[in-house]
């Protein structure tokens, strides 16, 4: 049986490993045969980004090779697929190379579409990728004073980063002794400051307890340079000397010229997580269609949902196990405490109080994440 | 005119209902039609309070064994 994983982030590095481990000795004899083909060699924590926009990462601690987070028996190849055969069981690669496979597994992540409103990539900062958040770091680091604007479009990864962006803002600035100089306004798309109800009950007196003044329901349509002047889909306008801004996601290109699902979002069976109309084909992470956040989280149980599926087709030629939509984020409340928020399809979140103990906790997982990758967490 | 979009935002707690309208009507044509599917209560109210804000026709909504019904046109 071939196994073929497509995307060696955070969801196909755990998949990968996992399926690795449970078939450990189908893999030795050669009855079960697992392959990897990523775009990078490199495995990037991307929740760094943040830290590294404002100098407290460097660009290399945000890396770890990718071949040494893998299970021995996997074969890792860096040739990023360009065609997709669903119809022979194929992909094509860059290089060339053609691979069949018995199960696919589609995990390309997703990509911030700065494109998406006009003005917004010639006149915004945005920390999205290594060199924008380096960029960023600089930018942030010569600021002298004036009105810093954070908006964002949607769909967006990580939906917490708007808030600890913010809140990282306030303490760079306290930190540089500017921050009287400093209005930092924080804009979001509807009628609160985050989407989870609970969290935005808790962000706003924060927000208002450190001077971040807000407005909600706030689209961005289009960015004037010269002017430095916002317009909002809703009619408003705001001015700014430096805008920040997390801008509407794609899927990757490969996946919207391969057509399989409009604007790189794959049509995903939310408990299956099988592609729609494709029993041997499997999507996880950022890539899917599912209406839940895009995070390294959601990556992470759909990873464990469709490992535990695949070791069963193996050993019974079925599935055993449906995705329940659990979700984990983290949440951090101010520089001492955090607390956190879990959901799925059917439970909504209810934040604890936050805590130092959970703060600390998820300072460690920045190193933490290296295991979890690996599947061992 | 396309056929109608469906954005199935069921058991959406995070992004939510408002925020996958926010995303999906941008990939559908001026003059489409959606219907959004939503089990959050909140939602059938803000949704049409954003489309009269921003200028879409809101096209009608109603409950149905827990999930919300919102009907709407992108009008610009
Ligand atoms: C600033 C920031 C902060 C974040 N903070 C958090 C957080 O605190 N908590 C959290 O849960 N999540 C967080 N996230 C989100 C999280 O990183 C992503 O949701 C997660 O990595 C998605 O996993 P994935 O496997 O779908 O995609 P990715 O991890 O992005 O991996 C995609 C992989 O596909 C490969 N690839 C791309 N194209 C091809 C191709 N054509 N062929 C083969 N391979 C290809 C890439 O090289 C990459 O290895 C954050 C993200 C950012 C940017």
């Amino acid at each position: 049986m071939k196994i073929l994983v497509i995307g060696g982030g955070m969801g196909g590095t755990i998949l990968v490993n996992n399926v690795a481990r449970s078939l450990k000795d189908d893999v030795k004899s050669g009855k079960v045969q697992l392959t990897m083909l990523s775009a990078s060699d490199k495995h990037m924590y991307q929740p760094g980004l943040l830290y590294v926009a404002v100098g407290k990462m460097t660009p290399d601690e945000m890396y770890r090779d990718q071949a040494s987070l893998l299970e021995p028996g996997i074969q890792f190849h860096v040739d990023p697929v360009e065609t997709f055969m669903l119809d022979q069981n194929q992909v094509k690669t860059k290089s060339g190379k053609v691979h069949s496979y018995d199960i696919l597994v589609i995990a390309t992540g997703s990509r911030m579409w700065p494109d998406s409103i006009p003005g917004l990539k010639e006149n915004a900062e945005f920390f999205y990728t290594e060199e924008t958040a380096v960029k960023l770091f600089h930018r942030l680091r010569e600021f002298q004073g004036g009105k810093i604007v954070i908006a964002m479009g949607v769909p967006h990864k990580c939906p917490m980063a708007p808030l600890e962006i913010i809140f990282m803002l306030d303490d760079f600035f306290k930190e540089r002794g500017i921050r009287d100089k400093v209005q930092l306004h924080y804009t979001y798309p509807i009628g609160r400051v985050h989407t989870l109800e609970n969290v935005a009950k808790w962000a706003q007196p924060e927000m208002d307890k450190r001077g971040i003044t807000y407005e909600t329901l706030f689209n961005l349509k289009s960015v004037d340079g010269e002017k430095r002047m916002l317009h909002s889909e809703e009619g408003t306008e705001i001015n700014y000397d430096m805008l920040i801004s997390i801008p509407a996601h794609k899927g990757m290109e490969v996946i919207e010229t391969n057509k399989l699902g409009q604007n790189g979002w794959i049509p995903t069976d939310r408990f299956n997580l099988n592609m729609e109309g494709r029993s041997n084909v499997y999507v996880l992470g950022d890539t899917t269609n599912i209406p839940i956040s895009k995070a390294g989280s959601t990556a992470h149980f759909e990873a464990e949902t469709v490992g535990a599926n695949i070791v069963a087709m193996v050993k019974f030629g079925v599935p055993v196990r449906k995705y329940d939509g659990k979700v984990f984020c983290f949440i951090q409340a101010g520089s001492e405490k955090a607390t956190y928020a879990m959901f799925n399809y059917n439970q909504p979140p209810d934040p604890k109080a936050p805590t130092r103990a959970i703060h600390w906790f998820k300072l460690a997982y920045n190193k933490l994440y290296w295991i979890s990758a690996r599947g061992l967490l | 005119m396309a056929e109608k979009k469906i954005i199935d935002a069921r058991g959406s707690f995070c992004p939510g209902p408002l925020m996958e309208l926010i995303a999906g009507i941008k990939m559908v044509e001026i003059g489409d039609e959606i219907e959004v599917l939503s089990t959050d209560k909140g939602s059938a109210a803000e949704i049409p309070q954003w489309l009269k804000k921003v200028g879409h026709e809101h096209l009608g909504s109603h409950e149905e064994a827990g999930v919300w019904h919102v009907n709407l046109k992108r009008t610009k």
